[in-house]
Formats: C-alpha cells, sequence, structure tokens
C-alpha cells in the first residue's frame, strides 16, 4: 500500500538509528552492564521521549537482561514490547488502535450531518498544511470536506489556506483579518450544514499553550459550534511538532484543558527529530496519536499506527 | 555528618547532586550529550569547593551550577547583564548598507522575526529594508508584506514563479543601495521541515553571491534534542553570527538555548516572546540560565543559594518592588540595611541624584530619624505590619507610647510609607533604568519638599507628563553620556 510505503520511509531514518544503535551497543556474546545500559538510555533520551519513559525501558532491559550473555534479538523484542506498551497506553484492549489505514476509523464520525474537527496547536508547528493534507485524505476517502479558515490573525494564513483549498478542490470559508475566529466557525458549521459536506475542519490560529485569553477562545470555538451541530466538534486535534521536546506534555495539558484533545497530529516527522515526546503524553494524558506528516507534499499525511512503528523498528 | 569532609564539598556529595541537575537539564530538553558534558565538567570543578556556612552542599551545587550556566550562556554572574542596542547586536556598520541574512526551519518563526528586527532597528533610526526570499512557502510573501506595513518598513519582493531566491537576495541588496536611506537589509530565506541538502545548498548559494555581514539562526525555543543538528548544520553551511531564540513567552524551560551555544558557540542575541512585534528582547544569560534550571525542587534550592551567594536580601526586596508588593516589613529591612551601610548622609551621597538631598539640611538629624522608624516599626504587632491600613487610633497610640514618640509621628510614618508603596508600585512596571531615573525624581520632589513629606502619586494623566520629562531626561543623559566618550577618544 502507497501509505505504507511513505509511513515507512518517513522512518526509516528512526528505524535505522535504532537498529544500528542495538547492534553496535549490544554485541553479541558480550555480558549486558550498566555502562552498556547509560549508553543506551542516552540514545533513547535523543529521540525526546523523555527522562522517565526512557528510564522505564532500560529498567526492563536491567531487570530481563543484566549481567547476562547479550542476545540482539532478544533485547530488541524486550524494547519493542516496552515500546509498543508505552505507545498503545489503555484503550488498546477497546480496539480503539488496531492496524487500519483508513483514516476513517479513527475519527469519532457524526452519524446525522458533518463532522467537526477543531485543530489547534502552539505556533508554527504546521496547522494549517496539516490541515490541508487532512483535507486532501479525507477527500480522495470520498469524504466532501468544508475548511474553516480560522486563523484570522496571523498574516496571510487565510491566503494560504485559501491557495490549498483551491488546490484540493474543496469548499473554504474565510473572514476578515483579526475578526473574532469564533463566527468564522460560526459560519462555517452553517456553510457545512447547508451544502450537506461530510466533515467541516477549522483552522484555529497558533497560540501559546500559556495565553489563557486565547486558550479560552477554542473555548468559545467549541460552544459555538456545538451550538450549531450536535456534539461538535467530534474530534479535537492537536498538531505537535516532531522536534518539539518536553514542552510537548505541557502543550497536550493545557491544550486538552481548552480544547478537549481527542487525538494528535504529530507533524514533521521526516526530519531528523523523532517526536518520541508522544510518548510521555501518550502514557500520562492517554491521547493517542491519530496522524503523521511524513513531508511536505500534500499527501504526506499517514494514519498513526503503533503496531506497524513498532514492528518496523524490529525489521 | 559524614558527606562533609572537613568543610569541602566531596566527590560523593557533588555526584549525587549533579545527578538532581542532570535530570533537570534534560527535562529542560538539553541535548543529552551538552548535559552529560556539562555536568561531568562541573562536578569536576566542584569538588573540593569550601562550603558555605549557610547551604546546605545540594543547595551550593545549584549555585554553582547556576553560575557556570550563566558564564556559558555568555554572562557574568556577578554583574548585572547590560544588552546593548539592537543595532550594536546586529553589528550595523557606521555606514552604508549592512545585509544580514536570516535562517532556520520552518515553523521557527523567521518571518516573524524579521518583522520584530525591522522595527526595532526602525525605531533607532536604522532604516531596515526587509527582502522576501522564502519563495517556498505559501503565502510567506504575503506575510512578509503584510508585517511591512505594519511597521511602516519597504518590503522588496519578485515573483516567485519567475525568480530564485538567490536573485531576489542579490536584487534585494541593489534596491537598498538604490534607495540610498537604507542602512540594514534583512534577508527571509525559506525553512525547510528538516535541515537537507537542497535548504543548504540555497543558502550557501546566496551566502556566495550576496555575502552577508552577519548571519542570524532562528530557532524555536520548545525544541528538543533535535536542536543540536539543526544548529550544527546551519553554522557549518553559514558561520553563524547570532542565535535568536523564539516563543520564549510559553512556558518552555527552553534547553535549546544552552544546546546551541554549546555545540555551536555561536552567541545568543536576543529572545522572541509573543506573536506581536515588539515582541523582541536582549538575550539575558542570568534570565535563560534560571529558568533551564527552574522548576520545582531545583527553583527552591537555587533561588536559597543565590541569596547567599549574593550575602545579601537585596535581591529578594526587589522581586518583592517589582511584584508591586512592599510591605512595612520590607522598609524596615531596608531601613537595618541602611543602618548597616553607615551613616544615612555617607550613604546617600553615594546613591547619584540623591547628593542634593543630604547636602540640602545640614541641620536634620538622618540617622536620628532612622531610629525612630526602626522603634516604631519594631512596636508593632506582625499584623499592623502587614496590613497598616488596620492601625487605628488605640493602635497608634500604643505604638507611640511602645516606641518613645509621639502620636503624630506615627502618622507621618504611615503616611510616608503610603507614599513609599505607591512609588513602588508604579515604579514596578519601569525597567532598571527607569526606576534609577524615578528615584531620582523622587529626590528632587523631596528636596523641593522640605517637608520631607512623600507625597503619594495620584492615579492621573499627570504620570504621563512625568514619564515624558522622564524620557526627556533619559535622552539627554544619553546624549551628554556620548559627548564625554567622543572627547575621551
Amino acid at each position: 500500500m502507497a501509505l505504507f510505503e511513505k509511513f515507512k520511509s518517513g522512518l526509516q531514518k528512526t528505524r535505522q538509528v535504532l537498529n544500528t544503535d542495538v547492534r553496535d551497543l549490544f554485541k553479541a556474546g558480550a555480558i549486558l552492564d550498566e555502562e552498556m545500559l547509560e549508553e543506551f538510555e542516552g540514545r533513547l533520551i535523543r529521540s525526546d521521549m523523555g527522562v522517565e519513559a526512557a528510564d522505564e525501558i532500560v529498567a526492563e532491559l536491567r531487570k530481563q537482561h543484566l549481567g547476562r550473555t547479550v542476545d540482539p534479538q532478544a533485547i530488541a523484542e524486550t524494547v519493542n514490547a516496552k515500546l509498543r506498551d508505552l505507545l498503545s497506553g489503555e484503550d488498546r484492549a477497546e480496539g480503539g488502535e488496531e492496524e487500519n489505514a483508513d483514516p476513517l476509523t479513527r475519527l469519532n464520525l457524526n452519524p446525522d450531518g458533518p463532522t467537526v474537527i477543531l485543530v489547534s496547536g502552539v505556533n508554527g508547528v504546521g496547522k494549517t498544511t496539516s490541515i490541508a493534507k487532512l483535507a486532501k485524505l479525507l477527500t480522495d476517502a470520498g469524504q466532501s470536506v468544508v475548511l474553516s479558515a480560522g486563523d484570522t490573525f496571523r498574516a496571510a494564513a487565510v491566503e494560504q489556506l485559501t491557495m490549498w483549498a483551491g488546490r484540493i478542490g474543496c469548499e473554504i470559508v474565510t473572514g476578515e483579518a483579526n475578526s473574532d475566529p469564533a463566527s468564522v466557525a460560526h459560519r462555517g458549521a452553517a456553510r457545512a450544514k447547508e451544502l450537506g459536506a461530510d466533515v467541516l475542519i477549522l483552522d484555529t490560529a497558533g497560540r501559546l499553550q500559556t495565553q489563557t485569553n486565547l486558550m479560552n477562545e477554542l473555548g468559545k470555538i467549541r460552544r459555538v459550534v456545538g451550538k450549531q451541530i450536535d456534539g461538535a466538534p467530534h474530534e479535537s486535534l492537536l498538531v505537535i511538532d516532531a522536534t518539539t521536546g518536553q514542552n510537548g506534555l505541557s502543550q497536550a495539558e493545557k491544550f486538552s484543558e481548552a480544547a478537549g484533545c481527542t487525538g494528535i497530529v504529530l507533524s514533521k516527522l521526516d526530519g531528523s527529530a523523532k517526536g518520541g515526546v508522544v510518548i510521555p503524553i501518550r502514557r500520562r494524558m492517554s491521547i493517542p496519536v491519530k496522524f503523521v506528516g511524513l513531508g511536505e507534499g500534500l499527501g504526506d499525511l499517514a494514519v498513526f499506527e503503533p503496531e506497524k512503528f513498532v514492528r518496523a523498528l524490529e525489521i | 555528618m559524614s558527606f562533609i569532609d572537613r568543610g569541602r564539598l566531596t566527590e560523593a556529595t557533588v555526584r549525587e547532586g549533579m545527578k538532581q541537575v542532570r535530570q533537570a537539564l534534560l527535562e529542560a530538553d538539553v541535548a543529552y550529550d551538552v548535559a552529560q558534558d556539562f555536568t561531568k565538567r562541573v562536578a569536576e570543578q566542584a569538588v573540593g569547593d569550601r562550603v558555605l556556612k549557610s547551604l546546605k552542599p545540594s543547595e551550593q551545587i545549584v549555585g554553582i551550577v547556576y553560575r557556570e550556566l550563566v558564564t556559558l550562556m555568555g554572562g557574568d554572574p556577578d554583574s548585572d547583564f547590560q544588552p546593548s542596542s539592537p543595532a550594536a547586536q546586529i553589528g550595523v556598520k557606521r555606514d552604508g548598507v549592512t545585509v544580514l541574512m536570516m535562517c532556520g526551519l520552518q515553523g521557527a518563526g523567521k518571518t516573524t522575526t524579521c518583522g520584530k528586527l525591522a522595527r526595532a532597528l526602525k525605531k533607532d533610526g536604522f532604516a531596515p529594508l526587509l527582502v522576501a526570499a522564502d519563495l517556498q512557502r505559501p503565502a510567506a510573501i504575503e506575510q512578509l508584506r503584510t508585517l511591512g506595513e505594519q511597521v511602516g518598513v519597504p518590503v522588496y519582493t519578485e515573483d516567485p514563479a519567475s525568480s530564485t531566491p538567490v536573485k531576489v537576495c542579490a536584487n534585494g541588496v541593489k534596491e537598498a543601495k538604490r534607495r540610498g536611506d537604507v542602512r540594514v537589509v534583512i534577508l527571509d530565506t525559506a525553512g525547510r521541515l528538516g535541515v537537507d541538502e537542497e535548504l543548504m545548498k540555497e543558502l550557501s548559494a546566496i551566502d556566495r553571491k550576496v555575502g552577508p555581514d552577519a548571519a542570524f539562526l532562528v530557532a524555536d525555543a520548545m525544541t528538543g534534542q533535535d536542536a543540536v543538528n539543526s544548529a550544527k548544520a546551519f553554522n557549518e553551511a553559514l558561520e553563524l553570527d547570532g542565535v535568536v531564540l523564539t516563543k520564549m513567552d510559553g512556558d518552555t524551560r527552553g534547553g535549546a538555548a544552552l544546546s546551541i551555544k554549546a555545540v555551536t558557540g555561536v552567541p545568543l542575541k536576543f529572545v522572541g516572546t509573543g506573536e506581536t512585534l515588539d515582541g523582541l528582547e536582549a538575550f539575558h544569560p542570568d534570565r535563560m540560565a534560571g529558568r533551564i534550571l527552574g522548576g520545582g525542587d531545583m527553583a527552591t534550592l537555587l533561588e536559597k543559594a543565590q541569596r547567599e551567594f549574593d550575602a545579601d536580601e537585596m535581591a529578594e526586596q526587589q522581586a518583592r518592588m517589582a511584584e508591586g508588593k512592599f510591605t512595612l516589613l520590607d522598609f524596615q529591612k531596608a531601613m537595618g540595611q541602611i543602618g548597616k551601610l553607615g551613616s544615612m548622609r555617607s550613604v546617600m551621597k553615594m546613591i547619584p541624584g540623591m547628593g542634593q538631598l543630604a547636602d540640602m539640611d545640614p541641620d536634620a538629624d538622618m540617622d536620628g530619624e532612622v531610629r525612630r522608624v526602626g522603634a516604631m516599626i519594631d512596636s508593632m504587632t506582625q499584623d499592623e505590619r502587614l496590613n497598616p491600613d488596620r492601625i487605628d487610633r488605640s493602635r497608634r497610640n500604643r505604638i507611640a507610647a511602645g516606641s518613645g514618640v509621639q502620636p503624630h509621628e506615627v502618622n507621618k510614618l504611615l503616611k510616608d510609607f503610603k507614599g513609599m508603596s505607591g512609588m513602588m508600585q508604579s515604579m514596578s512596571g519601569l525597567g532598571m533604568r527607569d526606576r534609577m531615573a524615578a528615584v531620582k525624581g523622587l529626590a528632587g520632589q523631596m528636596s523641593a519638599n522640605p517637608g520631607g513629606q512623600i507625597q503619594q502619586r495620584k492615579q492621573s494623566t499627570k504620570a504621563d507628563q512625568d514619564l515624558a520629562k522622564l524620557r526627556a531626561e533619559r535622552k539627554r543623559k544619553k546624549q551628554l553620556a556620548k559627548k564625554s566618550r567622543k572627547k575621551n577618544r
């Protein structure tokens, strides 16, 4: 499948790094000692997964393998099992994240009318681009999409989304510069209902999670669309830049408070950064990663599949 | 205790303390290798240090780490950081056109930072020209144009379909020279998702063709471990002259600052705070060091250590002043410190602008006054010191009797204090220089008012006039200083 190929190639670097690491660090026949474990901890931390998660993986290795002869295969299995564990979270048993690359299975769809997806995040993470990619993904899956250009603050943000909408060929609702983003969302919802669209995606201006007023604005947008369409927003996606460090945790926490995040879009995963911060986010707040951005092209958004992700690491 | 060896830090203590420090650094997103090297180096230095009497070893270690961090990021832990002007930071040439090239990853905030720099330069009288060399991101040109309009700075653009970044930059510089009045050209180059060869080639090509006078990297303060990779790559391609750290108004600890400095050695110049165009400040190494260490236990340890390292309580008082909280207790402490320093009159002579006050009334018994005020505050209950508004007639009489003064003197003290705390509040919004100016203004007020009472500032339009006066005063001072500098040359 084309998407999987892209996903795999996007993760190639991560995979290569981890794989070679495991091999030249844990040489078959040597005795696993604390020094090796510390070295390995460093490599884990470099993925931005944070000290806590890295320590957990190292503790597991220590428990199972310390003082024994190194069996690279067995060590890789322990690491992968633990990673899978950390990434899957609690709702795995409910079948929340089965292997399935169909984007629609990842979304909480509204059976009677437009499904509203609110997209938020800090400045510069690639919200607008991610929205364009998501719109493309959904359009390709046979959904009719309406975009609402709610970033009325950043210069030229509306133009950027309009450009994308033109390329994808979907409807877009815009507002005046510096107008109330909730009013743009309101008009977007009205337009989506009028057209009988399947999905409405709401763009928002980038904001740092510490800007209380702007965070409250997200709550207002939620209330406004909730009044127009039952249960809206049905999905609230937080876009996190894969280069983000431990501040991603604070982002997830505060955006969840304000916008009730149901999932994460991990953007810019094709760079040298590994996006490990989604691991502590999953652990502490059990917000799953739903999509990953793997490139600059319009088609470069894939459904995130933890099982596949980890299996890819095992190859 | 076993871990203190004859009053010096032992290896075991240091190792234990450094573990905590390392964890704090990693949680602040300092790159793994940088954190590792840093803690190792500082640990080696710290072993054998004399333990200060008033500090626990862990506190002292954090103190040492803080000082090292400040030094590493280009500051001096023993003196207040004095940032130079934006033009000086950039290195604007005496005459002719200075070309500044901005680079960075996508979403770091390059375009916004260009706008902020343009605004700051224009304010200081160095006319800038913005050049939109990001032909890749949709609407990047549009965004820069809008920013240019907002700050009233010309923007040079070309049609992305028929031009290349190198051409735009070269033509932009030509345009600046043609215009004649432009002093600084700011090139807004394209970013990429990650560092890639194509981008580096493009930047090197611009570098060769245009030969910018300075290249700045714009980096997101929230970046994690990857910060070192991109900073290294940009530095290798361009030989960076400075770094701007953006999105510092969030709650990120900003370990990327340390990583970038440690790996590239490039000085940090500015921090971006907020999306509005005035959100650009000079980089303060001391603030950054506190922030990287900050959070939870570390903050508490650091606070204590710093206080002791500074060996006085002034810092705390300044912080309280900055918050606009100033109680009679602080008033009393301040009095105590002044008492320690020596006679009031000699101290006042040392404070710039206060000398006139000391010479004003040779008969006034300043030191006696200080003693009496101290006695009055001593006679108050803790509650009264914190809430002086509670002091009614009967309490006032009690305090007067307790301190051996007349009731009206208690009244005068309360009135003075009120005036002072009002002043503190109005000063809390000002920077250090403005605060000094305000103190000077106050001294003038006092000498003009031999009754000696500090007037309570009225909340009215008068405040604006005072500010304007202060500003004019400062400007005059600056010019004088400049003249004297010239003379000395």
